[in-house]
């Protein structure tokens, strides 16, 4: 049943009940089926409002969906991430999901090279090991030596950018979301990162993303259009 | 991954009225867990009936020691509890002068938590010590100095080195960065993170401030009037907070 693919979004409804504002509700996505196999790019298109970055948010368990399902494979094993216990969870985004997100929050003080190994030493990768990794991608995405000792706090925000995309980039993850990865590089950085990202598929890592069309043209891809509270289709 | 502490039914109430109601939760090693709520939300009071400092109700305290044992420590008897304390538990004070023995030296405080297990070498337990001063950035010079010349922030971190000196799986903090100024804070919290992964160390910790529980804890808990409203990841509750209260103070805290 469930073939080649490693994630699959069954009927997914997502909504949003706001109480401090009269507990008005609003619908987000409403009946949404995805399917992504290894080595495939899929990119969201819809304007925006449309609920991209919500099932991107939904898919990383970030937001708890209203009802659906969605599989993916973890390990050997097939789990449906929202019925998961809060350490399975944590276990999937440490080995399975990683997620480019557009904001980058860190402890004050803690140098940009510790921020991005993190994900690495958690999973018990040995300090040194971990460091050498995150050093190649500074450097390939072009970040300057004399930032790696530094908090990214006071980074701009594509240089904090930058750090969020060697966060998720220096594990191997099988799947990555990517909320707008790019938005905050120059036309040259821009490039670089979707040049990485077309490898890591070429290896066979499955990405969902919200990219800019000019980005598209350097990853091949396939496109899902996502309708305000619709079903939501490929093209 | 078995879990090291289980939380069933727990109930305290003070009179008539009720600080904790019904709470369960449970925590896996190398786990952060934040409890937030308001004043007068039970947080406190929950995390004092978790050490023993108070006695509860009704419920139970479950707690798997590395052995693989089973203990209900809310059941057990008074001596083995208070040398779970002192040995695999640990709990840091808001106020750092009620975990710290004000009257002796920096590391005298941390010795006596060592001369409690029965270590009695004065010459290793002065090394442990001077470890444990560099482990939280104390400088160890300030060795024979009295907690009482140490500032706010030092006295925090010397209390840390005291419950870290036996190594203890479970640390319970009150409002551990309360007072502090944020530099300080900063330091604790990424002082706090490299301990619980480097010693898979799980910490609960009850604090009013968002920020510090969105930086160092992988699982929140939310109490208002002595119940729990909402609970899950740390980044769930916070970006998708479901129950109106827990909306209100998310929607309450300014982010920087």
């Amino acid at each position: 049943m469930r073939n080649t693919s490693i994630l699959q979004v069954e009927n997914l409804h997502k909504s949003f009940t706001l109480h401090q504002q009269g507990g008005v509700n609003f619908s987000v996505l409403e009946s949404v089926w995805l399917n992504l196999n290894p080595g495939e790019c899929i990119a969201l298109s819809g304007a925006s409002g449309t609920g991209k970055s919500t099932l991107i948010r939904c898919i990383y368990g970030n937001y708890r969906v209203d009802s659906g399902s969605i599989w993916l494979k973890h390990q050997a094993d097939w789990v449906n991430l929202p019925k998961l216990l809060p350490h399975e969870l944590l276990a999937v985004r440490q080995k399975t999901i990683g997620y480019v997100s557009q904001f980058l929050r860190v402890i004050p003080r803690v140098p940009a090279l510790q921020v991005a190994a993190e994900p690495l030493l958690e999973m018990g990768i040995d300090l040194e090991i971990a460091y050498r990794r995150v050093k190649e991608l500074f450097t390939r995405l072009n970040l300057p030596e004399r930032l790696w000792n530094l908090s990214p706090t006071t980074f701009s925000g594509g240089e904090k950018q930058r750090v969020n995309i060697v966060r998720a980039l220096s594990v191997n993850y099988p799947i990555l979301l990517l909320d707008e990865p790019t938005s905050a590089l120059d036309a040259n950085n821009r490039q670089v990162v979707m040049e990485l990202l077309e490898e890591r598929r070429l290896e066979g890592c499955a990405m969902i993303g919200i990219f800019h069309d000019q980005e598209l043209k350097s990853i091949q891809n396939s496109q899902f259009q996502i309708n305000p509270s619709k079903a939501s289709s490929y093209e | 991954m078995e879990h090291l502490l289980k939380i069933n039914q727990l109930s305290k109430s003070y009179g008539g009225i009720s600080a904790c109601e019904d709470i369960y939760f449970d925590l896996y090693p190398g786990q952060v867990l934040g409890i937030v709520g308001e004043s007068g939300s039970g947080k406190s009071t929950l995390l004092n009936a978790i050490a023993g400092h108070l006695a509860v109700d009704s419920g139970e305290i479950i707690y798997l020691d590395p052995q693989g044992n089973t203990h209900i420590v809310n059941q057990l008897p008074e001596i083995k509890r208070r040398w779970l304390m002192r040995t695999e538990w640990g709990f840091v004070q808001q106020n750092p002068r009620n975990g710290l023995l004000m009257k002796v030296s920096a590391g005298g405080n941390i010795a006596s938590r060592l001369l409690d297990v029965g270590q009695r070498h004065y010459g290793q337990i002065r090394d442990t010590a001077t470890h444990w001063l560099e482990q939280v950035e104390i400088d160890p010079k300030r060795i024979d100095d009295l907690p009482g010349t140490f500032s706010g922030g030092m006295q925090q971190r010397l209390q840390l080195a005291r419950v870290l000196v036996t190594q203890p799986r479970l640390i319970l903090m009150d409002e551990p960065t309360g007072g502090l100024d944020v530099s300080v804070q900063a330091r604790l919290l990424d002082l706090l993170r490299s301990l619980v992964r480097n010693f898979h160390l799980s910490l609960i910790i009850v604090t009013h401030d968002i920020g510090v529980v969105r930086l160092l804890s992988h699982r929140l808990i939310v109490m208002q009037k002595g119940k729990v409203v909402e609970s899950g990841l740390t980044d769930q509750v916070l970006d998708d907070p479901q129950h109106p209260y827990t909306q209100l103070l998310v929607s309450a805290t300014l982010t920087p």
